[in-house]
């Protein structure tokens, strides 16, 4: 390597005008692919070697121990008709990702639509609203959880002071997922912090010109502050979602790996692994994890393309 | 950075009336209350389970916030509380959490300063791949990911927590890097390349010195999340002996946990204090990193 092809708005220094063919190809596309070696490794060898895999193992059935058995489409047809357990995942993690990502989000924009108000000791309040969004996915905190909402817990401890007798959270199957959209929405400091960071770049002087038009500060917050938001409200949405989508720890632990009671911590991701970790059903698992996918990119697709009709980009 | 430093306000400054000045000083009490008020919230419970694992064991349950008598016997109880000592786990969790490191900053820098800096066809292809990775739910790269692990012999062993971070998988990291370096001004790569400074050069000698806070936040991120991984230990990990601490949080969970709840406490406060270290010392990086991957450039 001589000259580099670092991209540059100046031409390269030095004749290249007696290169061959290939020395210029070599000197102009090589240190991108050297550099891009360990990358692109990965991304054939563990992201779409694995994806493709898993498609093909989608059909098969497959202990790991003796070889995949080509079995058609029978996994997809259990999946759908006769599997009460797929569907009860599936109708948990989709209340999940319904309840958790907007209610989080609402969390995150109004504390910083308050902190965005020029409020003496800002950096202190964002620090302790961001702690728990960097401690929320250790396995401590869905302990504490579970000691939380339990019968006995801090929660009821704190209502018994108004004279109410609350329920074991965790063990009554209509609040236990609920218990996790609480955990989900002690996190919003991450999103929160995003949200922060885009109101600061909205400039001001459209917020004074607005207001001596004599614009209500509730007015300014539809007609300024939300629609210059959509980018920022689009990013959060989509990344809070997929998180959501993902999450497994709190789950498994709360409910002891089984995403009981009667199923209802079941999330999709759990029910995987069991199927997958613990009765060995490679081949099913590898379905769920496909049907995981396509609901991820439609909705991802679908997000993108309403995303025009909403999102307001400035250029 | 877009947005290190609060943007200066100007403020139209109007003479306001007294009553418009109550009312905003009374605004602004209201929001300092229900602020505090929504903190506090937040945090008690974590300080009601730092001050349990401090308290004897009768008094777990009960008492103040602040324990009436001081003990350290929950942290000697959890310590030892499985077969094998929570020192093996802490050690584990931190090889492990330090070769993830190692690993995500030289190859995750390495991806992005080509896609950042460098001209190769195919570029823009790779890149897109790359941004769509992020998105990619991990369950369908797992199960055929564990054969492959499976047929290398590498289950129980830390290497398919480690390995795949040396071919970034983390297009998270990929993508914050890319962002901050083409922040830096191409004059200097280009004046460096005049001297005939070769690629590899310049990605040491001017990007990375350059880049010392995306590379600070990638590493802190990176140990932060690796510390915390539940999924992949359960899955690669099988014998106690290489167990990490969430692996051994959620044993004393399952066998003694029900019974000690001290140890229990203790173990999961000494498992955050890493964590709460670079909370307290790098926050304001932690805090700008998370904030810049939402902004565009």
């Amino acid at each position: 390597m001589t000259a580099p092809a670092v991209e540059a708005s100046v031409p390269h220094p030095g004749g290249a005008v007696y290169q061959s063919w290939w020395s210029r190809v070599w000197q102009n596309h090589a240190p991108g692919y050297l550099f891009l070696i360990p990358w692109l490794i990965g991304f054939l060898g563990l992201t779409i070697g694995p994806i493709i895999t898993s498609f093909y193992l989608s059909f098969t059935d497959f202990d790991l121990l003796t070889p995949p058995e080509w079995v058609g489409t029978a996994n997809y047809v259990r999946m759908f008709t006769a599997d009460p357990k797929f569907i009860a995942s599936m109708q948990v993690t989709l209340t999940f990702v319904l309840f958790s990502v907007p209610l989080k989000l609402a969390f995150a924009l109004g504390v910083a639509l308050l902190l965005n108000r020029g409020m003496r000791g800002l950096p202190l309040y964002r620090a302790l609203f961001y702690l728990p969004s960097l401690l929320g996915a250790s396995v401590a905190i869905a302990i504490l959880w579970r000691q939380l909402f339990a019968g006995d817990g801090l929660v009821n401890d704190f209502l018994s002071v108004f004279g109410i007798q609350g329920p074991s959270w965790i063990s009554n199957p209509r609040y236990s997922l609920w218990t996790l959209i609480v955990l989900s929405i002690w996190q919003f400091g991450s999103p929160m912090i995003i949200f922060l960071a885009g109101l600061r770049q909205i400039p001001q002087d459209m917020y004074e010109a607005a207001s001596l038009d004599g614009a209500s500060r509730w007015r300014q917050f539809w007609k300024i502050t939300l629609p210059l938001l959509t980018p920022v409200v689009f990013f959060n949405a989509i990344i809070q979602t997929i998180e959501a989508f993902k999450s497994f720890t709190p789950a498994f632990i709360i409910s002891a790996g089984t995403g009981n009671p009667i199923n209802s911590t079941l999330f999709y991701t759990l029910y995987l692994y069991q199927e997958a970790f613990g009765f060995f059903r490679m081949g099913y698992a590898s379905a769920l994890a496909w049907f995981l996918l396509l609901l991820v990119a439609c909705f991802t697709a679908f997000s993108f393309l309403t995303s025009k009709y909403w999102v307001h980009y400035d250029d | 950075m877009t947005v290190t430093a609060p943007a200066p306000r100007l403020t139209v400054v109007t003479e306001a009336s007294p009553a418009k000045l109550w009312r905003k000083r009374i605004l602004s009490v209201l929001a300092h209350v229900a602020l505090i008020g929504a903190s506090i919230l937040m945090l008690y419970p974590l300080l009601w389970m730092l001050s349990a694992s401090f308290r004897p064991e009768n008094e777990i349950f009960s008492g103040t916030l602040i324990p009436s008598s001081w003990s350290l016997d929950s942290y000697f109880r959890g310590w030892n509380g499985l077969r094998i000592s929570f020192g093996t786990f802490f050690w584990n969790s931190l090889v492990i959490s330090i070769t993830s490191v190692v690993g995500n900053l030289i190859a995750c820098s390495m991806a992005a300063f080509a896609f950042a800096r460098l001209r190769f066809k195919g570029r823009n292809f790779w890149f897109a791949m790359m941004l769509m990775t992020l998105m990619l739910p991990g369950q369908v790269t797992l199960i055929p990911q564990y054969v492959l692990f499976r047929e290398l012999g590498w289950v129980n062993t830390i290497l398919p927590l480690v390995a795949p971070k040396f071919l970034a998988v983390d297009a998270f990291f990929v993508f914050l890097m890319v962002q901050f370096f083409r922040g830096i001004p191409r004059e200097l790569d280009e004046a460096a390349m005049m001297d005939g400074c070769s690629a590899w050069r310049i990605y040491w000698k001017v990007m990375l010195p350059l880049s010392t806070p995306v590379l600070a936040t990638a590493a802190i991120f990176t140990f932060i999340w690796t510390w915390d991984d539940f999924f992949a230990p359960l899955i690669y990990l099988n014998e106690m002996k290489q167990y990490t601490v969430m692996l051994g949080l959620r044993t004393f969970t399952d066998s003694t946990g029900e019974s000690d709840f001290g140890g229990l406490f203790a173990m999961s406060v000494l498992s955050l204090v890493p964590i709460f270290l670079f909370f307290l010392f790098f926050q304001r990086l932690l805090i700008e990193g998370i904030a810049t991957t939402g902004m565009k450039r």
